[in-house]
């Protein structure tokens, strides 16, 4: 046997290691868009009927930008407890999509691994972790998740902290317009995808329904926009693999 | 205080449990291949629901116009990311944008 047969298997901790910074890495783009985002959802707690400890426990165990802030709008309102809670189900329940989206990929992992991971599944990291989990390796990415998890994870709780210092310090921080970054944040999220007219449907058909359901009560608008934005997509899709299907058919006969 | 502890626990589990419940029982379904074909819309679609109101409709109302510098800068920062792919130019770019439609131009 000839030396170049020979193997050398790198060290199982480094190959965890560097997938653990891959996902943190990979993560750091969208750190510019939350953070700004967390530090007003720390500056708007105290205005809005929320004490700064309620603020640092809600970004430790919620972990959900998007219902944090609507929770902080309900409220200031004087919404009761259990229609912010069923508020925040339903604006979270686009995570169940998410969680769907990546169930084949983490089924071989035990289940304090898979609790972990679930806990950390924000927009964000969603996104960071695409490129890695369409990879056919996966045997090490949960460790590339975890990078992006607790990247975006430990940025969120600083910041939520930074933001309840700086509100007390500038009050009128809430009208800067820092909740623009979390949009382009999306935005650029979004782009990316744009690659084929089904997906592009789908998205102006729930921009649209978004705006259009805006006024229906409990972020309603959103999920409507959501699935009826998927089904269109999803029904030009199907009618371009089935136009396909028939072409092909038509092709072979040709050939025969 | 009490009341916030069953607050942040009510969200608590209402976020986890979504964000955890198919995790748990992986492996022991499986998802048709029109399923997995439908879920590959969520994340543009879900995104787009959340940001559209936010950008067109940043004051509760629908302000399609060019005095709105949500709507401007969010069209600056996509010309960016098809120019440059890059996720962190576009944000930066939108970031700079509005922050100069807004307190430069005062719009």
């Amino acid at each position: 046997m000839s030396q170049d047969n020979i193997k050398i298997e790198p060290y199982a901790e480094k190959i965890r290691l560097k997938e653990f910074l891959g996902g943190s890495r990979s993560t750091i783009p969208l750190l510019v868009g939350t953070t700004p985002f967390a530090i007003i959802f720390g500056t708007l707690a105290e205005p809005n009927g929320l004490s700064a400890l309620g603020a640092v426990m809600m970004s430790i165990f919620v972990f959900a930008g998007a219902s944090q802030f609507i929770a902080l709008g309900l409220l200031a309102v004087h919404t009761s407890l259990p229609i912010i809670i069923a508020t925040t189900f339903i604006l979270n329940f686009r995570h169940i999509l998410y969680s769907a989206n990546l169930v084949a990929k983490v089924k071989h992992l035990p289940q304090y691994w898979r609790a972990i991971l679930a806990f950390g599944l924000t927009d964000e990291t969603f996104a960071a972790i695409n490129n890695r989990y369409q990879q056919p390796d996966l045997t090490n990415a949960h460790w590339f998740y975890l990078g992006s998890f607790l990247t975006m994870y430990i940025n969120w709780n600083i910041f939520t902290y930074v933001g309840l210092t700086l509100g007390n310090i500038f009050p009128e921080m809430q009208n800067w317009g820092l909740d623009f970054a979390i949009s382009v944040t999306f935005l650029g999220m979004i782009i990316p995808y744009l690659s084929n007219r089904p997906i592009i449907v789908a998205v102006i058909v729930s921009a649209v329904l978004a705006i259009t359901g805006y006024d229906l009560p409990h972020k309603l608008g959103l999920l409507l926009a959501s699935f009826s934005g998927i089904c269109v997509g999803f029904s030009l899709l199907a009618l371009a693999q089935r136009k396909n299907k028939i072409a092909a058919i038509k092709q072979g006969a040709l050939n025969d | 205080m009490t009341n916030e502890i069953l607050l942040i626990s009510g969200m608590f589990i209402a976020t986890f449990s979504v964000r955890y419940v198919l995790f748990a029982i992986a492996g022991k379904i499986e998802f048709p291949a029109w399923l997995n074909n439908a879920l590959s819309f969520v994340p543009p679609v879900v995104l787009m629901a959340i940001i559209a109101p936010n950008v067109l409709m940043p004051k509760g109302e629908l302000w399609l116009s060019y005095n709105n510098p949500w709507l401007v800068a969010c069209i600056i920062a996509a010309i960016a990311a098809f120019i440059r792919k890059d996720l962190l130019t576009t944000i930066i770019v939108g970031m700079l944008s509005f922050a100069l439609l807004k307190f430069v131009f005062a719009m």
